[in-house]
């Protein structure tokens, strides 16, 4: 992929709103277990970064997918994995399924603040008995005349404390397994609906995480995002947005980690010599600096497939190869990180101990590793019989 | 409303820069950025134009090899186009010489209501540009402006001073020079940069503007000698004996910073 001029001005655009609105913060963020998203995300709308991909009738930007991969690694060097998390949810979790199939009427109400930021949005799809196993889950929401009628709880939602409306996915009918969901809008200020817990974490602390309760949740049917019924499908489709993004911000956190390391490591002296004149260690982070280039070449690859318009399959394959490679490889490098780092890399006051909490959700949420592995496997066609 | 903002590209503060050792002055051979001091004058320009309701804001630069980097950035800020003189000639050109070109560039901008521009570049400093470009349009100037609005053909403006700020009323046209960090200005978005890209830049040669003796040969000045700031001193160290206090205030006064 070869970036522009206009991609390096949008670099620098991103990189300024990161450096003036969010790293001075993000300490006290950490310590608060919560950032303030209905103050953040009005400045990054204005910025243009939610509805990067939209239509501009809708108040996007009308950009194509190469500025979301932009957008992506600027926000892997952000000094809070929550935050850039927090900003993905909105920007490629629960907005892509609206943007693609929500009508007229539902993008004017939700989608269109989402992207100027004076909404915030969350995605409701894990509980706590369907996790990556999406086909498991049981919240279920049940006509009467026009409206839904939702019961069930909802896990890990991230910016959930916070959120304005949810994207939803619950059971519609009794069809089982991937049969049978629908997406639906739910504003969270409806009757019934409840954050039951805030969530406690061992990384992405800035961001709030939620389980939410559903009691006779009453929304009009007209939240229905896209075809009754289809939700898993239009799900699927958003979950390749998801991975994504997230592949994006690793190998951008991961380059930005190793340059760190290696400027520490040239710095700090052992034994009357820079660290960094220990081959072992320099032929370590070289090693490491060549995987993450590798892995920023896939990613360069999945989206140049996507701006050319290649099938769900094959996007759906790369995106879970690119997600499965830079979990693993971000576990290895913040760990490599902290190693070399030492006793300070330890410490809180030193970068490398966020990051190595933060990394490790990346292995686990939007499809575990598992997950991924068996989407490759079947799409390679060696399911289960 | 019809505003010009004179904005300045400069080599990008983020990166070592250096100095050429023959001209004794910044090499300017990198790609250069918009003077961050001149953000702060197309913001108030697009701000002013927005509330008038209608009308364009024009910028007008100087800068080597054609560069229009940083003008494009001010451009997808949401500025409709800008004319550049850029000219080998102009080479070493002094404040003065600098003034000279940009006030030949404004007066190619038909009806135009009011010249912005900050109170200083941030790789020059001299400061003294706006006031210049004044005295050769003929125009009234307030300098240190932190706040501007403009009502029929007055401009009130809140001009900073060191014990607070002075009412100060003017009449269009006029240069006012603009304090850095008075307005937060807007980021250049997708949509603003793509913009970019097809608004007009008009580029000017010297003699396009009127500029004949520009550069080296016109400067009214020369660079001697350029040497290392000096080491910075021990400080004074204040020992607290129960009017340590006073004595920080007493020191404070002195420098005249309270």
């Amino acid at each position: 992929m070869i970036f522009t001029d206009e991609h390096e001005q949008f670099r620098a655009t991103v990189r300024e709103v990161i450096d003036r609105h969010i790293n001075p913060f993000a300490d006290d963020w950490e310590a608060a277990g919560m950032f303030p998203a209905h103050e953040l995300f009005p400045k990054l709308g204005a910025a243009g970064i939610f509805g990067l991909e939209y239509d501009p009738a809708d108040g996007g930007q009308g950009a194509d997918h190469s500025f979301t991969v932009v957008y992506g690694e600027e926000f892997g060097r952000c000094a809070t994995g929550g935050v850039a998390m927090a900003v993905s949810v909105q920007t490629d979790m629960a907005t892509p399924s609206l943007a693609r199939f929500g009508s007229p009427e539902l993008k004017e109400r939700f989608l269109r603040p989402a992207i100027a930021g004076t909404a915030v949005a969350a995605i409701a799809v894990t509980e706590p008995d369907a996790g990556s196993d999406v086909a498991g889950l049981r919240t279920r929401a049940v006509r009467d005349g026009d409206e839904w009628v939702i019961n069930g709880t909802k896990l890990y939602i991230t910016n959930g404390v916070q959120a304005d409306w949810l994207c939803l996915l619950a059971r519609t009918s009794d069809a089982g397994g991937h049969r049978g969901m629908s997406q639906i809008v739910v504003p969270t200020d409806t009757p019934g609906l409840e954050v039951s817990r805030k969530l406690d974490k061992l990384g992405q602390r800035s961001s709030d995480t939620a389980e939410l309760s559903f009691v006779d949740v009453r929304v009009p049917i007209e939240h229905t995002i896209g075809t009754i019924d289809r939700g898993f499908q239009q799900q699927m489709e958003q979950f390749q947005n998801e991975r994504l993004i997230a592949a994006y911000m690793a190998t951008g956190q991961m380059a930005l980690a190793v340059e760190r390391t290696a400027a520490y490591a040239r710095e700090r002296h052992t034994f009357g010599r820079p660290l960094l004149d220990n081959q072992y260690l320099a032929f370590r982070l070289a090693e490491l600096s060549a995987e993450v280039d590798l892995l920023r070449h896939y990613t360069y690859a999945c989206a140049e497939q996507i701006v050319h318009g290649a099938d769900l399959i094959t996007v759906t394959r790369m995106a879970s190869i690119a997600k499965l490679k830079a979990g693993r490889l971000q576990r290895e490098v913040a760990d490599a990180c902290m190693q070399i780092h030492g006793g300070i890399g330890y410490m809180e006051e030193t970068w490398t101990a966020r990051y190595f909490r933060d990394g490790r959700l990346l292995s686990i949420g939007g499809g575990a590793d598992e997950i991924m592995l068996r989407i490759i496997a079947d799409l390679s066609g060696w399911g289960r019989s | 409303m019809n505003i010009v903002v004179c904005v300045k590209q400069i080599p990008d503060p983020a990166e070592p820069g250096a100095l050429d050792p023959n001209t004794k002055t910044l090499k300017r051979d990198t790609k250069l950025i918009l003077d961050e001091s001149d953000a702060y004058g197309v913001e108030m320009a697009l701000q002013l134009a927005d509330a008038a309701g209608g009308g364009e804001v024009t910028l007008v630069s100087m800068a080597p090899n054609n560069e229009t980097a940083g003008l494009r950035t001010a451009l997808a800020m949401g500025a409709a186009k800008a004319i550049l003189v850029s000219d080998p000639s102009l080479q070493g050109s002094d404040a003065l010489t600098t003034s000279k070109v940009l006030a030949g560039a404004i007066k190619r901008v038909e009806g135009a209501d009011l010249i912005l521009t900050a109170t200083e570049s941030s790789d020059g400093y001299t400061g003294t540009v706006p006031e210049q470009v004044a005295e050769l349009l003929g125009l009234p100037s307030v300098t240190f402006a932190k706040s501007i609005a403009v009502e029929g053909s007055t401009v009130k403006v809140e001009r900073q001073t060191e014990a607070g700020y002075d009412d100060v009323e003017c009449p269009t046209p006029c240069v006012v020079s603009v304090t850095a960090g008075v307005v937060e200005p807007r980021y250049p978005s997708f949509k603003g940069i793509m913009a970019a890209k097809s608004k007009p830049v008009d580029e000017l040669s010297a003699a396009d503007v009127g500029v004949t003796a520009g550069g080296w040969a016109g400067a009214g000045q020369e660079i001697v000698a350029v040497e290392q700031a000096p080491a910075r001193e021990a400080g004074e160290v204040v020992e607290d004996d129960g009017t340590g206090a006073e004595k920080i205030v007493a020191f404070l006064e002195n420098l005249r910073v309270i």
